[in-house]
């Protein structure tokens, strides 16, 4: 599954990855506000900002092909829009859309790859972020795998079940299969959370979850964000002192 | 002696009002390993939910259960589950933090721990288990023997008197059944394990309670009543063709 | 939908953040007071749930075959301002994660798919949910949260300049999408029902509107509207109605700013204009939410 080859890649050691999440963050955010905004030079600008994220890529000892390739699943979708913009009449836009759309997601995956979910997401609440919604967000990974696997099995079985009407009535029992499965699963994940606030409560759970490590901004956190911030924003000065 | 756990008369009713306890009657002394046997929906589950409040604790005060002398009301849930550790039988219910350390640290931090007490005794459980050198790692890529272990490291930070396993051989291969029951002799709490495994019941266990239709049938040498119930699916016919 | 990051103009994704924050805010924190944290991991589960069922397939004619969306269904289950949370943190999960929708665009995503979208799903559920249009109400709900939320993000689209023709091939996905959502959600619910009634709740129709919640919304489609308005690109189409351009006139003189026309004046170059607009914007947007999370914090002590 795609979360469990980002598993592995967050869990790498650079100095990226050692990285306070907090200075990460901001220079996602940085970069992603200056690609938005830019209208002139795009494709240069583009193709600049391409070689600063493989750079980073690299510096992260992440597999550059494998991370490239990953970006790419925005493609399919941007590519389908940018031809009917093409055929609409306005190519540019449509070219800047599949672009910017997938310098985006390289740089998000590069956040991703770089820092373990959990630790962004403390990130994320240091710097504002509602506290419950971090942590619903955070169960809801942990789980991601277990209930995809359970949700497996049952498309099997609900597919495997409908498969001996036909015709029409095939695909009315299929259907009828399919949200069978689906309650199954809805209930057994009902269940599941029913057992896990057990298990909290059976450990002293008092109704507040207690943070464990908090994060530390070093110095270096502090250079790393600066200079990934100021990159592209350099790079598009640059762009528009030589054109 | 004081005994550990002490349970007069217990009786619990579903919400659609079926019968899961009839009058359950159980005394738990320091030291012991005792196995829950009883067929599937004979009450042993339920049972050991009330064991920490879990069921029957809080608003209904369960006067017919004492765990360490305190009677399990409202006021003394906070201690009870600080003495009795339960380890569930799935896991993956267990292990719901996104590293080991801080899934172990859970209980020590809810017990007003600091964060680095809790740290060192979190570290100290994982050691006993023979984890510690997961400490960093996601409880799904565990195997399910490194997840059970993990699960009752987690309990035993917060220094329980009494440890409670329901079918903890459930998702083991033989060899992390071997390491789990070789790991459960060489604690020093009381044990109470529910399991259909009767080879893992008597590696671990001495003596055994039988569950039948909520109510306890028998309680003894964990020899005499699993041969009293052909409880051993292999060996039964032999032992009677004698 | 989830739209990716590039699509949107400036003035549509800055005001849209801001506009969310007060919807996102009031929701975590309404969802908390009445759940504390302990319910975190119910949120969080259903949260999986969601994902994992999108992998099974319901067969949606000529051979294609569809999958829930969920957010009716998590509000007919969970109720409305928990769906927002779960929906929320689906969105923001499926960005970071799986790249399936921008990180600057968050906002838009989930007042379109999270807020708008939960409660579209939800209205017809609490206003026929215990009648006999029950089944319709449902199947109405499912169907409105993906058309509306569709609609939102078509209109954003067109207010960022994209082209009609782009606009018109979405649309039909989401036209067809949208009762196969309302059909799996309705199935789904009588499937529940069979395991347990006590899955799907009873609407209570005499209950009034939190209050909170509704001056909340308000504030959120206000911001919305007039910022959106106030910074589209394409202000021809909607000056053609008198209405509104004399709306968005009075609107420019009450809002003039150094960043208005999101650029900055006194920055040379059109772009480190824009830019800094833009991140201008941002550690505003940023502020005030520092301040409401802290106004909120307060409030409930």
């Amino acid at each position: 599954m795609h979360h469990v080859v980002l598993e592995r890649w967050s869990r790498r050691s650079s100095a990226l990855h050692r990285a306070d999440p907090r200075a990460k963050i901001a220079i996602l955010v940085v970069f992603l506000v200056v690609l938005a905004t830019a209208h002139r030079d795009v494709a240069l600008f583009a193709a600049g900002s391409a070689v600063l994220l493989c750079g980073a890529s690299v510096w992260a000892r992440l597999p550059l092909a494998a991370v490239v390739m990953r970006a790419a699943v925005v493609l399919p979708f941007s590519l389908a829009f940018a031809a009917v913009c093409w055929m609409a009449g306005d190519a540019q836009r449509g070219l800047q859309l599949a672009a910017k759309s997938y310098l985006s997601a390289l740089a998000v995956l590069l956040l991703v790859s770089t820092t373990a979910l959990p630790r962004l997401l403390r990130g994320l609440e240091s710097l504002g972020a509602p506290r419950f919604l971090l942590m619903v967000a955070q169960f809801l990974y942990r789980y991601l795998f277990v209930t995809s696997e359970e949700a497996q099995h049952m498309a099997k079985a609900a597919q495997s079940r409908g498969a001996t009407a036909a015709g029409m009535a095939k695909r009315q029992a299929r259907f009828r299969a399919a949200a069978g499965a689906l309650a199954v699963l809805f209930a057994r994940s009902y269940g599941r959370a029913g057992e896990i606030h057990r298990a909290m409560a059976a450990r002293g759970f008092q109704g507040h979850f207690e943070t464990l490590t908090p994060l530390r901004f070093r110095s270096i956190d502090a250079l790393i964000a600066v200079t990934g911030s100021l990159a592209p924003v350099a790079l598009r000065l640059a762009i528009e002192r030589l054109s | 002696m004081q005994p550990l756990i002490e349970v007069c008369g217990l009786h619990y009713a579903y919400d659609d009002g079926t019968l899961a306890l009839r009058g359950v009657n159980f005394r738990l002394d320091p030291g012991e390993s005792v196995a829950l046997l009883g067929a599937n929906g004979s009450g042993k589950t339920t049972f050991v939910l009330h064991l920490n409040g879990l069921l029957g604790g809080g608003d209904d005060p369960q006067p017919h259960v004492a765990v360490c002398g305190l009677p399990l009301t409202r006021a003394n849930l906070g201690l009870v589950r600080r003495k009795v550790g339960l380890v569930f039988q799935d896991s993956d219910n267990q292990l719901f933090m996104p590293t080991v350390l801080e899934d172990v640290a859970f209980g020590p931090l809810n017990l007003g721990k600091s964060p680095a007490e809790a740290i060192e005794v979190a570290r100290h459980a994982l050691a006993t288990t023979g984890m510690a050198e997961a400490e960093e790692r996601a409880p799904y890529h565990l195997s399910a023997g490194e997840k059970k272990r993990v699960a009752l490291a987690g309990i035993l930070a917060m220094d329980p008197e009494i440890l409670v396993l329901d079918e903890p051989t459930t998702f083991l291969d033989p060899p992390g059944q071997r390491s789990l029951a070789e790991l459960l002799r060489n604690l020093p709490q009381a044990k109470i394990v529910v399991t259909h495994d009767t080879a893992f019941a008597r590696s671990v266990c001495t003596r055994a309670v039988f569950f039948q239709r909520g109510a306890v049938v028998a309680d003894g040498r964990i020899e005499e009543v699993v041969e009293r119930f052909r409880w051993d699916p292999y060996l039964a016919n032999s032992r009677s063709e004698r | 939908m989830h739209i990716p990051d590039g699509y949107l103009s400036t003035g549509v994704w800055a005001t849209l953040d801001a506009a969310a924050v007060p919807a996102v805010v009031v929701m975590a924190r309404q969802a908390q007071r009445r759940f504390d944290d302990a319910r975190v991991p119910l949120l969080g589960v259903m949260g999986a749930f969601v994902f994992a069922a999108q992998m099974i397939n319901f067969p949606a004619g000529l051979g294609t075959s569809a999958h829930l969306l969920g957010g009716a269904l998590l509000a007919v289950t969970l109720g409305a301002p928990a769906a927002t949370v779960v929906m929320t943190a689906i969105i923001a999960i499926q960005a970071l994660v799986f790249q399936d929708g921008g990180i600057l665009v968050l906002g838009p995503n989930i007042l379109n798919m999270a807020v708008i979208g939960v409660w579209a799903g939800y209205l017809p559920f609490r206003l026929a949910g215990s009648g006999r249009w029950r089944n319709l109400a449902i199947f109405a709900g499912g169907a409105a949260s993906v058309l509306v939320s569709a609609i939102c993000a078509l209109a954003e689209l067109k207010l960022s300049g994209l082209p009609d023709k782009a606009l018109g091939v979405s649309s039909v996905v989401f036209l067809i999408s949208a009762p196969i959502e309302g059909a799996i959600t309705l199935a789904v619910v009588k499937a529940l029902e069979a395991i347990r009634p006590g899955f799907v709740r009873q609407p209570e129709p005499g209950r009034r509107l939190n209050a909170s919640l509704l001056a909340a919304g308000m504030a959120s489609i206000f911001l919305a509207a007039v910022g959106v308005l106030y910074s589209s690109p394409a202000p021809d189409g909607i000056e053609q109605t008198g209405l509104i351009s004399g709306l968005a006139a009075r609107v420019k003189v009450l809002v003039s700013t150094p960043f208005s026309g999101y650029e900055a004046a006194f920055l040379s170059g059109t772009w480190s204009r824009k830019a800094a607009a833009g991140l201008a914007g941002l550690a505003i947007i940023y502020l005030v939410c520092l301040m409401i999370g802290r106004l909120a914090r307060k409030r409930s002590v």
